[in-house]
């Protein structure tokens, strides 16, 4: 029987000073890069909170990539290793819950690494893709209440 | 203020998953600013108990809402509505928090999110250190400010232990030595004679001894 190969949905919140030009640079290099990643360009990825990245493995992501500016490289000076500690308390917090940490991952990446991005991306999908999908969505993604 | 952290996921989930529907409940006061129970922390930890449950097979709505101060009578009455449409509570405040929820909504379990650690300070970014003991009779007049009793691993009054090394602390080597801080301290202010004064053993019954304390303002009650 033949079986599909699972295109995982990665979400990449990528930092509008960096990463998110070199993904532009990239286009207009034409260099390809799996189209299982959905870009969200953030003013620096110190704005991120750790809530973010559980939203969106709650609601079904299969995994999250974090792309902000080299260290020592932030527009907004130390944006980047802000979000580098909360990826890392993400992760730890994954392990506690029962998913794999791998599923979220923190990159560096300058405006001008078109290429690195692309590989980083397509390292991201395989690393995800040999995981599996997220098993949150077995059931159907659940929709978070909010009383408050 | 009360510094909290948070109990593990699987002890969190171990604690509620007898339950079908919880309100996660934060706290805007303390557990806030000590980033442990806030509107924040609410939002991530839901998140988390969810995707845990979820992972274990389990049944479990989690709603989310936070309060201004879970201490104060004023405030317990704000979630009341939300309260009355979840099976349980786990509260993210601190252990005052939880107990006067647990008092106003009788026959409502409510549980403990956090574990609450001390009343301290935020001494640099991401690190709060214990600076009272409430040991219900201050001595911090006389030693310039900086209190023995919760500072001093050994909670020595009369002077340092002679286990200091480079003015640190011989049973955490990370923390300063609270006796060196507290000479430099008195020297600064010109009070050095404080020290010469040998001071009693401390009275420890206004402290944790006799059951819960409590203070009585004849002039506020009605």
């Amino acid at each position: 029987m033949e079986t599909e190969t699972f295109q995982p949905k990665i979400l990449a919140f990528c930092c509008h000073y960096c990463a998110y030009s070199s993904a532009d640079l990239a286009g207009s290099m034409r260099i390809q890069y799996p189209p299982n990643v959905r870009i969200i360009r953030t003013p620096c990825t110190g704005r991120l909170e750790t809530e973010y990245f559980m939203k969106a493995l709650e609601n079904g992501a299969d995994g999250v990539l974090v792309a902000g500016c080299l260290e020592g490289g932030c527009h907004f000076v130390e944006g980047n290793l802000c979000a580098k500690r909360r990826v890392n308390y993400t992760r730890d917090l994954l392990v506690e819950i029962g998913l794999e940490k791998d599923r979220i991952r923190m990159v560096n990446i300058s405006a001008a690494m078109a290429r690195p991005l692309a590989d980083t991306i397509t390292d991201m999908v395989e690393t995800v893709r040999k995981l599996g999908p997220n098993p949150i969505k077995r059931n159907g993604a659940p929709k978070p209440e909010n009383h408050s | 203020m009360i510094v909290a952290q948070r109990k593990t996921i699987p002890d969190l989930l171990a604690i509620v998953e007898k339950h079908k529907k919880l309100l996660v409940l934060g706290c805007g006061t303390c557990v806030t600013v000590c980033l442990a129970g806030g509107q924040r922390e609410v939002s991530i930890i839901a998140s988390a108990l969810r995707m845990a449950a979820k992972l274990k097979g389990l049944q479990l709505e989690v709603g989310e809402a936070t309060i201004e101060r879970q201490c104060d009578n004023v405030f317990l009455e704000q979630p009341a509505e939300t309260v009355k449409d979840h099976d349980a509570v786990l509260s993210l405040g601190c252990g005052a928090g939880v107990q006067a929820l647990a008092e106003r909504y009788t026959g409502k379990p409510v549980y403990a999110g956090l574990d609450t650690a001390f009343i301290g300070i935020l001494e640099e970014r991401g690190i709060w250190a214990e600076k009272c003991a409430a040991c219900g009779s201050c001595v911090l007049h006389l030693y310039g400010g900086i209190c023995p009793v919760t500072r001093c691993a050994k909670h020595m009054l009369n002077g340092p232990c002679s286990g200091s090394t480079e003015d640190h602390c011989e049973v955490d080597t990370a923390r300063p030595c609270a006796w060196q801080l507290i000479y430099q301290r008195l020297k600064s202010i010109g009070q050095i004679d404080q020290l010469k004064q040998t001071k009693p053993p401390k009275n420890w019954r206004t402290s944790l001894s006799g059951g819960c304390r409590t203070i009585v303002r004849e002039d506020h009650r009605v």
